[in-house]
Order: structure tokens, then sequence, then C-alpha cells
């Protein structure tokens, strides 16, 4: 049985992970994995395990356990793993602050404030939803407008409904689960509105959340004014047109008493900044080395806090290689620096990591601006493959291998994603 | 030709593939009797399986939750084992809205045996050990 408990607390540490979500927990793994003898694991909740907890569906691990799993499945066959290595979890517990010397510290109800070393510091501290405040949708401050994730740790680990009539804002996964999620707890869910003139969410989710149910979906249109004193009243709804603005001639008017939002994640970068860290301006998270190493020595970084990932999978896979290399680092082995940058060229909104070896493999993820059909990815002239589609929703993978750059030899490679 | 023209159109029915992000547009043509002619629109072999089950026997996976006393939370994530039978969804979430386990409750612990005679159990996805209701619990 895993338990919230805190264990014990020790005064230094070989590797600490700050967030005990499905990226810390794979990170201190492949620390421990690597070598490295004393790991914490510490987390804002009551228990580690994250977002996961809350996402009662399934879907998960289809990669990595090479089953469909639900979202608690998931985090407690990897929690199970952490406890099973002595690695310490401390909970209830918040990093108020850090310095670039890895000097920790933590505060908590029961621990009261510590400052803790060690000799290599994880940052994997996730990220957290867009707020109204984000898209500045006009109108009153009533109660009633929240995130659909908040919504969905209010319904599903709390038990309690936000509402009785819900529309939603924003066609995000999130927003599409917790639309069946709702349905099925017997609230009426009058419609899910996204701006673009696509679903930001997966196929399936929009067959099996909206079209199972039939809830209306209504693409190119928004939420242009929120009514209400106390409690929200009723939504005014709109088309956009091409500059995405709300068209008011043809807007209508909805009675509701909730308004969710599924808008969109920011990386949770506070304490990165705290120290100074390299930061990508599209990203917003970390730049990171193919090692997962930030600007500062000996702080690595992965999951959500470096980049968005729409897959569970990819977060535990990335995470991993960056706590075995935090575990390299506090045992005193390097791996050969990295000599080529990655340059995002055409469609290519990102790359991560920033910085590649050439000597060997390596995984890299991006994302595109806009969906394409068939087309190629090209890394410079050396190295390209061909693509069924690409889609902003869908993150790409690509193995990059030693002998793909045996004829480079530059120290930047530019990355297109063209058509064919 | 206008849908309504159609000869055929009683023995159409679309579906949005849900195999990748390309969501092709299935059709799938069934002859007097019902049962499946064609399935067509699909790009690759997932689609053409997809278009023939959804159509012949749509089934889903079903996740909600259950009330728990004296737990770390009130509530406890539960799943079907298996998928059952798509028009069984809603009754199925309904069955289970009057359930309540006590703390502790291990991952795996049956909580309903073959679910409105479909055969499939409905098991806990977490461990929920003992805890100290939350303040909304308090509350409530």
């Amino acid at each position: 049985m895993i338990t919230g408990k805190p264990r014990h607390l020790e005064k230094t540490y070989d590797v600490t992970v700050v967030g005990g979500g499905p990226a810390g927990m794979a990170a201190a793994l492949g620390a421990r994995e690597a070598g490295a003898e004393k790991i914490l694991i510490i987390d804002r909740e009551e228990t580690a395990g994250g977002i996961l907890w809350q996402c009662i569906h399934n879907g998960f691990g289809l990669h990595h356990f090479k089953e469909e799993l639900t979202g608690p499945e998931y985090a407690q066959r990897y929690l199970e793993q952490v406890l099973e290595h002595e690695i310490d979890v401390i909970t209830d517990t918040y990093v108020a602050d850090m310095d670039a010397g890895r000097h920790v510290k933590i505060m908590s109800g029961s621990q009261g404030i510590h400052v803790l070393d060690s000799k290599s510091v994880v940052l994997a501290m996730g990220a957290r939803e867009r707020t109204r405040g984000a898209i500045r949708i006009p109108g009153t401050r009533p109660a009633g407008v929240l995130t659909a994730g908040l919504a969905q740790k209010f319904v599903n680990m709390a038990g309690y409904l936000p509402g009785k009539r819900v529309v939603i804002l924003g066609s995000g996964d999130i927003g599409l689960i917790m639309a069946r999620r709702l349905v099925l707890e017997g609230v009426e869910v009058l419609g899910v509105f996204e701006i673009m003139p696509h679903v930001n969410g997966l196929n399936r989710n929009v067959v099996q959340c909206l079209h199972d149910f039939d809830i209306p979906l209504h693409l190119s249109t928004t939420v242009a004014e929120i009514h209400g004193r106390d409690r929200v009243e009723k939504v005014t709804v709109a088309p956009v047109d091409e500059a995405l603005r709300p068209i008011m001639d043809k807007a209508w008017d909805i009675p509701c008493d909730t308004l969710l939002l599924s808008i969109g994640l920011i990386p949770e970068n506070e304490l990165s900044q705290r120290i100074n860290l390299r930061l990508d301006p599209v990203t917003t998270g970390p730049v990171v080395t193919s090692t997962m190493e930030t600007s500062a020595d000996g702080v690595f970084a992965c999951g959500n806090v470096v980049h968005i990932h729409d897959l569970v999978d990819f977060v535990s896979q990335e995470s991993d290689l960056a706590g075995q290399c935090a575990g390299e680092y506090v045992t005193g082995r390097r791996r050969p620096a990295d000599n080529i940058r990655l340059v995002p060229g055409d469609n290519v909104a990102y790359c991560v990591p920033h910085t590649i070896s050439s000597d060997r493999e390596h995984t890299i993820y991006l994302r595109v601006r806009r969906n394409e059909g068939k087309c190629a990815i090209k890394f410079g002239d050396a190295y390209q493959r061909k693509l069924r589609y690409v889609f902003p929703a869908e993150m790409v993978t690509v193995t990059m291998r030693p002998r793909f750059l045996e004829n480079f030899h530059g120290d930047s490679l530019r990355v297109d994603v063209v058509p064919r | 030709m206008a849908p309504d023209d159609d000869p055929h159109a009683d023995h159409l029915t679309h579906y949005l593939c849900i195999g990748c992000p390309l969501g092709c547009r299935l059709e799938v043509e069934e002859d007097d009797h019902g049962d499946v002619l064609e399935v067509r629109g699909f790009d690759c072999k997932k689609g053409k399986e997809y278009g023939r089950q959804e159509h012949t026997e749509p089934k889903r996976m079903v996740t909600t939750t259950v009330a728990v006393r004296g737990g770390l939370h009130a509530r406890v994530p539960v799943k079907t084992r298996e998928a059952v039978p798509k028009p069984l969804v809603r009754e199925v979430c309904r069955a289970l809205g009057t359930v309540e386990l006590t703390a502790p409750v291990a991952i795996g612990t049956l909580v309903m045996g073959d679910v409105l005679g479909t055969g499939v159990d409905i098991i806990v996805t977490r461990d929920m050990p003992e805890g100290a209701p939350t303040r909304a619990a308090q509350r409530g």
C-alpha cells in the first residue's frame, strides 16, 4: 500500500528532484540506476504522482509499458518502484528557494524550513494551466470560471461537481475528457468552443468524449463575454473572423453556471528563473543539452517544465535520461560534450534537446507550427526522414544516429519540415 | 448527388477514424441484412478495421470513480477490466453511483463483478490509504 506519509530527511543528497510527478519519479529512478546513492523527491501534494492521479481515464503507457493503463495505474507503478528503490520522498512540501550552488530551501507544515545541500538537482516541476487572465475574456468576475484540470481534481478526487450547466472553452484533451466526465456525472455540458478552425485534442477524444454523448463542438468560435455578479449566469459566444476577433453581430448567449477553460499549459519555471537559467523563448522552459543539463552546472531538467508533452510515456523516457545523467554527474562520469547546436527552421517551433553530440544516439523531440500532409524533416544536408503528416498538437520524435552525422563537420544543424 | 437522393443512403454510416491524428472520414456501407459490405475512406489498415468494429459492435472502456470512506481522498478511481458495449456506458456509471468503499483500498480490488451481465468486472485503479479527510470533505 502506498502511503502519503513523508519519509525521513537527510541534510545532504546526491540528487534532489523537485517535483514528484511522472518526470520526477522517472528521473529519480534513472539516477538510482546510474549509481547515485542518496536521492530525494520533493512534492507539494500529499502523495507523489502528480497530475496522473486525477487523470482517471485510460490511454497511458502504450509506449512505455506496452499496455493501456489509466493515469492512476501509471502513477502507482512508478511510485511503487520509487519506494522499492529506497528513494526518499517528502510530500506536502514546497521548494521555497534555491541557489546556483544547489542549496535547496524547503518548507512544509510537518518539517518546517530546511536547507538541503545537493550535489545535483533535477527540475521536474511540470506545468500549470493557463487561466482566464491569459486570454483576457471580457465581462464580470463571478465564481464558476475555472480551469478544466482543476475541475478534474474536484470531480475525480474530492467528489465535487463544479456546476450544473457547463460551457467549455478550448478543445485541448483535458477539456474534451472533462466534457465526457461531467456528462457521466449528470452535469449538462452545453458545448465545447474552440477559437481555432481545428480541434486541439486527439481525434480519439473528439469521438469518444463528444460524439458519443452528442456534445456540440463549435470551431472558430469563442467566449466573448462572461456575465453574472456572484456566480456565472450566462456567457456570450461569437464566431471569429480571420484575425480571431469575435464577430459580435453573430453572437449569442448561453445561460450556464460554469465556464471551464482548456486553453493550454505553461511550464512552471519560477525556480529556474531564481537561479537565472537560460530559457528558450518558445518553450519558456530551460535550454538543455543532450544530457538534459541546463545552463547551471549540475542542474538538470525534464518533463513539462522543459516543454509541454502530449504523452506521459515520452515524459518518462526523457526524464529517465535526465536522471541517468544526474546520477553520472554525481559519480564523476560525464558523456562527451555536445558539439552541434540544433536551429529550428521552416515549420519547426522548437527542438529539445537544444544541442547534441555527434558521437552517440539521441532522441530529438520537436513541434511544428502548422499542419502539413506528406512532408520530410531535414537536418541540414546530413539527414532527412519522410513523414506522412505533421500536426502542432502531436510532438514529432526523431532518432538521430552517429552514422547520419559522419560527413557533417559544422557546429549547427538547421531543422526544417518541408512538403514533398 | 444530395444525400437524400442517394438510393443507398440508408445503408451508409460515417465515422471519424481515431487511429491517428489524420482522422480519416470513414464510410461504412451495409447490405439489406445489416452486414458490412464495404469500408471506404481509410488511409491505412487500422482505419478499415476500426470502421468495421465501430459499425458492428462499438465498445468502450469505462473509467469513473466511487465514494470511499476514511480515505486520503473522497473518491477512488475505478475502471472496467475490459471494454463494454458502448450503449451501456451511462448505465455502468449509474450502477456504481451507490457504491461506497472503506479505506484502505488496494489497487485491483474488485468493486463489482459482471457489471450489468456483461461478464466484465469493475476494479479499483489505485491504492487509497487511510487519511485525514480534506478540508473540503470536512465541510461537506
